[in-house]
């Protein structure tokens, strides 16, 4: 009877699945235009993604994203890469990291909606956090920009930052020595946090270590294939000599491609889901007014703390009803007074009219009497004088006669 | 000497029609004057006098300018030089540092003068980064101006700025919104060159692609850099056919050493990679010899361009502007002719009564004796 279980084949299982499911790694490349980015990519994964050349008179740095799917030895790997555009190039960079930080946290946050929702699929969802930051050194020979300061200040708690000194076949052996003692010392001591190769692992852990000693890597990019001896290589040609990209003594970007892609690439994803991500989940949630710990330092679960919040919610919406509801009865109370109020003014106006009209029409009238009656007695005057007058004509008529006929 | 010269032509002139017109170089010669001897005594009077120079260089840190300029005149400028981490660089402003160096050479004295600006393009806000600079090419004119109009003129120093290198960073695409902003604000106080250092991170390919580039640059955004004069007609064809090369290489793309390295069995400044050596003076490497040349063939004309170009236009810009306000911009030249000439004359009869006045003073005061004293 032998002791095997046959536990140790659970990480083939593991293995497997993976391998059925495919990979998905995102790179973010940050550094100033034409340091180089887009044609270590190329050289990083042997093959030449569309790239074109971009000016230096952009207004503000953007971001542009790229998927591709690359396979090799049956392994699929969903590559995202996420370049700056403009990046050094303004004269005022005050601002210039924070689209950078920008596009890093949207990824976050839309990985944090996906897992918040009730009905998710999160084995389905194509992962966009960015896992690792590719930052690129300006191969001055004196210190870091102002600019590379600042940047990575911002991102090294955002992302795992790794940092490259970019065509590094401009600085001879010795002056890169003291460059990147210089840049390592600089982010030490302004507090950045670099990504360190874990040291954990003892299958890996010596050689991770002595990379970390080795950064930020010099690294050379070339997609020219150029022959040297024999063989036909990755290499730049100048009148003074060929810089071979895959010679570990002419520059750093074998242990790049090493440390990046064939050994700690999964740590890399893992470190940005379980430190970064998990900061980032922390900060929003606390923001939105989540706690771990209830009101009287009990454990308490999302789901609790969703509850009650739910209820508050509710209860101040009901109480913000009722209050809206009062004050809706309270002000139509307040109109119908008034309009009670104007319509009784409006009768009393009224009234008071009809009175006065009344009282006016009374003295019409008498007056309209009095004169009647003045008509009437000015008539009977008239028809008396007449009377009289005939009377008058009657007997001084002969009398008229006579005159005229005198 | 001009009186023996003509009693010599006196003498001779009957034999000048027989004689052959002979060299004038000699004194025995007959019909010899003697002016071809002109340029040995300007040799002779520049070579005790000794030149001045003023060069200016500006660019982001770490382009490889301090290299440069020791490489170029086989000195070291800045024997003690403490490099600022970025972290001091987030607010500094642009400093103007002016160093000062004697350089001899079989007799003949240069005062060079390299005016360094560092800080330039360090802040992470560059607005204010080009103030300072052209404060102080406007200062040096003002000073030659002020010195050039007063009434001691013997020693006039000259320190305008003949010449400004510009630093081009070679990492990028071509010129950035910061260079194209500095070159016009100076385009027209100074000769501006352009250069293109650390060559050694560019290919041959890239290289060309670079300056094509940055020159079309400069042309798009109308900046008037310094145009070398073409070779006179008269000129052998050695000068002209270099002359045209200086001219198709700009803006030149140098490396800067000091350092000895050895390479194919000989002692060659340059700078030692693990795949090779690139050597300063190899012209297939790169072009400081034809910068070192242009700096040095042409540094007469860079100065008179200076003087006759950049200097001038201060002048007629300051002196328009002089004691009135800058609204009344479209005073014609006529009028402020006549201004100074009615001042002119005003100050020459002032003068004029005064000279009366003393003499009549001194006249008196003889009479008077010497119990009075004189005063003026």
């Amino acid at each position: 009877m032998s002791d095997h279980v046959g536990v140790e084949s659970l990480p083939d299982q593991l293995v497997n699945k993976s391998i059925q499911q495919g990979f998905c790694f995102n790179i973010l490349c940050v550094g100033e235009t034409g340091i180089g980015k887009s044609t270590l990519m190329n050289t990083l994964f042997n093959t030449n993604f569309e790239d074109r050349e971009f000016s230096h008179f952009y207004s503000h740095v953007n971001l542009e994203a790229r998927t591709y799917e690359l396979e090799e030895n049956n392994v699929r790997l969903k590559l995202t890469i996420v370049s700056t555009v403009g990046f050094g190039d303004q004269i005022n960079k005050e601002e210039s990291y924070q689209p950078i930080v920008d596009y890093i946290d949207a990824q976050f946050e839309a990985y944090l909606q996906e897992e918040l929702k009730i009905k998710r699929c999160l084995f389905n969802y194509h992962d966009s956090r960015v896992h690792v930051c590719l930052y690129f050194i300006a191969p001055t020979g004196h210190s870091l920009k102002t600019l590379d300061l600042l940047t990575m200040k911002n991102l090294d708690s955002k992302v795992n930052i790794i940092p490259l000194i970019a065509k590094a076949d401009t600085i001879s052996k010795n002056e890169l020595q003291k460059f990147k003692v210089k840049v390592m010392s600089e982010l030490v001591s302004s507090g950045v946090q670099i990504y360190q190769f874990p040291t954990d692992d003892e299958t890996i852990a010596r050689i991770n270590s002595s990379m970390n000693a080795h950064l930020p890597f010099a690294v050379v990019g070339s997609m020219d294939e150029v022959k040297v001896g024999n063989k036909v290589v990755k290499a730049r040609q100048y009148p003074w000599g060929i810089v071979e990209v895959e010679n570990e003594s002419h520059c750093d970007f074998v242990k790049l491609r090493e440390m990046l892609i064939c050994t700690n690439m999964e740590d890399l994803r893992e470190q940005t889901h379980t430190r970064h991500y998990e900061l980032y989940r922390r900060c929003k949630l606390e923001e939105l007014g989540f706690r771990d710990v209830g009101p009287e330092n009990k454990p308490v679960s999302l789901q609790e703390i969703y509850e009650t919040k739910r209820q508050e919610f509710y209860t101040e919406r009901q109480t913000k009803e009722e209050e809206m509801k009062q004050m809706f009865v309270q002000r139509v109370k307040e109109k119908e007074a008034m309009l009670k109020e104007a319509e009784r003014e409006l009768q009393a106006k009224y009234e008071h009219l009809k009175r006065v009209h009344q009282e006016e029409r009374l003295k019409l009238d008498e007056k309209r009497k009095s004169l009647e009656d003045e008509i009437a007695c000015f008539s009977k005057k008239r028809a008396a004088s007449e009377i009289f007058q005939n009377q008058a004509f009657v007997t001084g008529g002969s009398k008229k006669d006579k005159d005229r006929k005198k | 000497m001009c009186i023996s010269v003509f009693q010599q032509v006196d003498e001779t002139s009957l034999k000048m029609s027989k004689q052959q017109p002979a060299q004038f170089i000699n004194p025995e010669t007959p019909g010899y004057v003697g002016f071809a001897n002109l340029p040995n005594q300007v040799h002779r009077k520049s070579v005790k006098k000794g030149f001045e120079f003023t060069l200016m260089v500006v660019g982001e840190s770490g382009l490889g300018k301090s290299t440069l300029i020791n490489s170029l005149f086989l000195t070291d400028l800045y024997p003690e030089r403490v490099l600022p981490g970025a972290a001091e660089k987030i607010e500094r402003t642009v400093q103007i540092e002016a160093s000062t160096v004697e350089i001899e050479e079989r007799g003949v004295k240069l005062r060079l003068t390299v005016v360094d600006t560092p800080g330039y393009g360090d802040a992470i806000n560059c607005r204010d980064c080009f103030k300072t600079i052209i404060s102080y090419i406007d200062e040096q004119f003002e000073r030659y101006l002020h010195d050039e109009s007063g009434l001691n003129r013997r020693h006039i120093i000259d320190n305008r700025v003949h010449c400004c290198f510009y630093f081009i960073s070679p990492f990028g695409h071509g010129l950035k919104p910061l260079d194209v902003a500095f070159m016009k604000a100076i385009h027209n106080k100074v000769n501006i060159v352009p250069v293109i250092a650390k060559a050694d991170t560019l290919t041959l390919k890239e290289r060309e692609r670079l300056k094509k580039r940055v020159l079309d640059e400069i042309e798009e955004h109308s900046i008037k850099i310094y145009h070398l004069p073409d070779a006179e007609s008269d000129e052998d064809e050695d000068f002209k056919e270099q002359t045209r090369l200086l001219k198709a290489s700009i803006p030149f793309s140098v490396v800067g050493s000091n350092q000895l390295i050895e390479a194919k069995g000989k002692k060659v400044r340059g700078r030692l990679y693990p795949w090779g050596v690139v050597e300063v003076e190899n012209p297939e490497h790169n072009d400081f010899l034809k910068l070192r040349t242009m700096l040095i063939t042409h540094m007469q004309d860079l100065q008179e361009v200076t003087q006759d170009l950049h200097y001038e236009n201060f002048r007629s810009e300051r002196l328009k502007r002089g004691g009135r306000k800058v609204e009344n911009e479209d005073v014609n030249k006529d009028q402020i002719l006549l201004e100074k000439e009615a001042e002119l004359r005003r100050m020459q009869e002032m003068i004029a009564r005064m000279q009366a006045q003393m003499q009549m003073q001194m006249q008196t005061g003889d009479g008077d004796g010497a119990a009075h004293g004189h005063h003026v």
